[in-house]
């Protein structure tokens, strides 16, 4: 009879071997395919060893071989669960690019979908970290109301969740009467339920010994780290984008930046529900402010008409030789040569996208910075010396999405 | 009617009684099942089973057929004896104890002088199926399982006693047909009463035994993806499921008989001899479920200070409360 797994094995230098155990990349709670390399000592994390990759699209690459519009497309794909933020992330560079002026509109309706980005994310972050943790309650409740904001993004733009409706410019369609009426109702009532999640777990014992105290982090490890969003104001630096470097209309809101004290899990669980309140107070300003702007634009007047090319490409009748196909007209407006920064405030953290164009159609090089791929670096310092339990607690409190991670 | 029961030889007689009562019971652990998918759904606003049958009612037969007709896959490098038996192991000493818990006044399948030590016993059993399947699947997410499952119901088991034994104390017996008696004809008609303590810890003892939330690490979805029985399929799989709301059942009717009165209830109801039971029971099994909508997991070291730290000394110092009373007041 074969035996089954040693509990214990002595190694070659006679200490006692650890217990090696692959966790993912098809585990129910590394959300996605994550797959983390852990060595035990009992239930204890020796080391924690992140592999990714599982999701790699090359998205970055890709980008080089197709217009900026398409670039858009693609950018959805990246944190999946807040795809209006990534575009404004992309509009924003390739806006630099253009030395285009957004108008003031459309500059009201990003902050709008994005703080609706921001709301979503960390929705279903609850609903995923109360569920790792065991409170299965919250996740149906938190999928209740993201259901609602969901249902506001389809009568947007038409799309749940891979929207590309901001477009370089301003934005593809502009917000109705029916949308304005359907998100007020949402900003009134969405703070009670703020109230009903935290009744459930805000005083809970079990909740509060799970999450206090697990993976601390100091305010210099994490900014040594690279940790940004709120899983460093979890540890009380108040370094938020929309206040040092304001973006879209966040210059002309009232907001707080929430921060904690302690940096465990618990503080960064209250940051974000916290920050759920600002964002829901963002947009309620926000709706006031459209009110001022009827009828005004949406789209900057030099914009390209990047989404409908003005002539249909045609390719030659015959492939060339060489180069297959050849495609006539000039459609696709050519942007300046030049580089542009543009970091913007994500959900998860600071997502920063640069790009390089050398005049073509195309961007020369694109480079997407993404909180998750930094935060994940991260999981080996914060996982060490834990238990196997706390690291689903880690998984949870860093917000990983792999799609952010791997691009 | 009576004549006829007298005429039946006294072991297929005791046969009859005890197919009947494992039917009976199994009906119920099939309809708690539904009534805990119906229940939670309700209380996170959800729908629940709704298809199967006018309000899903048929849901626990079909599910049971569809576990029948999968296949039953035994992975490579299995220890394959082990293996096949250990979900029986469970299932059997999670079930057997349905036979000591009077019912009725009448109505006991086997009345025995230490029914109470013998649940227990079998309770603890109960576990070694948990840990054998671990150890025999040949998976580490399994024998990780296994292990927490046996330092849970190892140190759960000895706070669950102790809270039984104070009421063997105030009671003076181990059989559970003289202990619903005796609590009876006390000044409290219900033990609940003087031994709040006992209760609690023997519920939460109970909810640790059985691998509930929120100690249900064993099987901690998030965490061991399935904990001992993540190898199982098919019908070995919903052993271990049938095991787990047996021993539901059988905790929730050992609490009703040591705490609540057992089958007496402030008045009778003619024609229905286990009503008061019943409701009971069915109280408690709600509050299980209650529970594991509303609850976290504990982490595996706080489940351990919990029953150490908390809930044994508690059980000790209301044991040693119970008996000096029992010493000063007779």
């Amino acid at each position: 009879m074969s035996l089954c797994v040693e509990v214990s094995k002595k190694g070659q230098d006679g200490r006692e071997e650890l217990f090696t155990i692959n966790m993912g990349p098809h585990h129910p709670s590394t959300h996605g395919v994550l797959r983390l390399f852990l060595e035990l000592d009992g239930e204890t994390i020796i080391k924690c060893e992140p592999i990714i990759g599982y999701l790699h699209r090359g998205v970055e690459k890709l980008s080089e071989n197709l217009g900026y519009p398409q670039t858009l497309v693609l950018s959805d794909r990246l944190d999946y669960i807040a795809s209006a933020a990534n575009n404004v992330a992309f509009c924003l560079a390739f806006e630099k690019l253009l030395s285009l002026k957004v108008p003031r509109r459309a500059r009201l309706i990003r902050t709008i979908v994005g703080e609706m980005a921001r709301i979503s994310s960390h929705l279903l972050w609850l609903a995923t970290h109360a569920l790792d943790i065991g409170a299965m309650t919250v996740f149906l409740y938190c999928f209740r109301d993201r259901e609602w904001l969901l249902s506001i993004f389809e009568k947007i733009c038409g799309a749940r969740l891979t929207h590309t409706y901001v477009r370089i410019g301003g934005v593809r369609l502009d917000f109705t009467e029916e949308i304005i009426e359907e998100l007020k109702k949402f900003t009134e009532v969405f703070p009670e339920r703020i109230l009903e999640y935290e009744t459930l777990i805000d005083v809970n014992r079990i909740w509060l010994k799970r999450t206090k105290g697990i993976a601390v982090v100091d305010p210099e490890t994490a900014l040594n780290l690279g940790l940004t969003g709120p899983v460093l104001r979890g540890s009380g630096i108040p370094y938020d984008v929309r206040k040092f470097r304001p973006y879209d209309a966040y210059d002309e809101v009232e907001f707080e930046v929430p921060v904690g004290k302690n940096g465990d899990t618990y503080d960064r669980y209250r940051v974000r529900m916290l920050e759920l309140r600002q964002s829901n107070r963002i947009i309620k300003q926000c709706l006031e402010k459209l009110r001022e702007t009827e009828g005004e634009p949406i789209l900057a007047e030099e914009a390209p008409d990047l989404l409908l090319p003005t002539k249909v490409r045609e390719p030659e009748p015959k492939p060339h030789p060489k180069k297959g196909f050849i495609f006539t007209g000039k459609e696709v407006p050519v942007i300046p040569p030049g580089e542009a920064f543009a970091s913007i405030e994500s959900p998860k953290g600071e997502l920063a996208v640069y790009v390089i164009s050398d005049g073509g159609t195309n961007p020369w090089r694109l480079r997407i910075r993404t909180p998750s791929f930094v935060h994940i670096s991260a999981m080996g310092e914060l996982a060490k010396g834990h238990m196997v339990a706390d690291l689903i607690a880690i998984i949870g409190t860093l917000d990983l999405v792999l799609g952010d991670c791997d691009r | 009617m009576s004549d006829f029961i007298t005429q039946i030889p006294y072991p297929l007689l005791i046969f009859l009684v005890a197919f009947i009562l494992l039917n009976l019971t199994l009906l119920n652990v099939a309809y708690l099942t539904y009534a805990e998918r119906k229940l939670i759904a309700r209380m996170q606003q959800r729908l629940g089973p709704n298809r199967v049958g006018p309000r899903g009612l048929l849901q626990p037969i079909a599910d049971v057929v569809k576990l029948l007709q999968k296949e039953d896959i035994i992975p490579y490098g299995v220890d394959r004896s082990i293996f096949k038996i250990a979900p029986l192991i469970s299932l059997v000493c999670a079930g057997s104890g349905i036979a000591l818990i009077p019912l009725w006044e009448r109505f006991v399948l086997s009345n025995l002088n230490v029914g109470l030590l013998f649940i227990l016993a079998l309770s603890s059993l109960s576990a070694y199926g948990v840990i054998l399947s671990g150890w025999a699947s040949n998976s580490r997410y399994a024998l990780l399982g296994g292990l927490r499952a046996s330092a849970q119901v190892i140190s759960y088991e000895i706070a669950m006693s102790l809270a039984l034994l104070s009421v063997v104390l105030m009671a003076g017996s181990f059989n559970l047909q003289d202990i619903v008696k005796a609590q009876v004809s006390s000044p409290f008609k219900i033990y609940l009463i003087p031994q709040l303590v006992a209760f609690f810890v023997f519920m939460v003892s109970a909810l640790a035994e059985t691998n509930r939330v929120p100690f249900d690490l064993p099987e901690a979805e998030t965490e061991l993806v399935a904990g001992y029985f993540v190898e199982y399929s098919g019908i070995r799989f919903a052993l271990f499921y049938l095991a787990e709301y047996f021993g539901m059942v059988v905790m929730s009717a050992l609490a009703v008989t040591c705490f609540l009165g057992g089958y007496k209830g402030p008045f009778t109801i003619p024609g229905v001899p286990f009503f008061w039971f019943l409701l009971k029971l069915y109280l408690l099994l709600f509050f299980y479920i209650w529970v594991r909508a509303t609850l976290p997991r504990y982490r595996y070291d706080q489940l351990m200070g919990l029953g150490w730290k908390v809930l044994i000394p508690l059980a000790l110092i209301n044991l040693f409360f119970t008996a000096f009373l029992k010493l000063y007041l007779n």
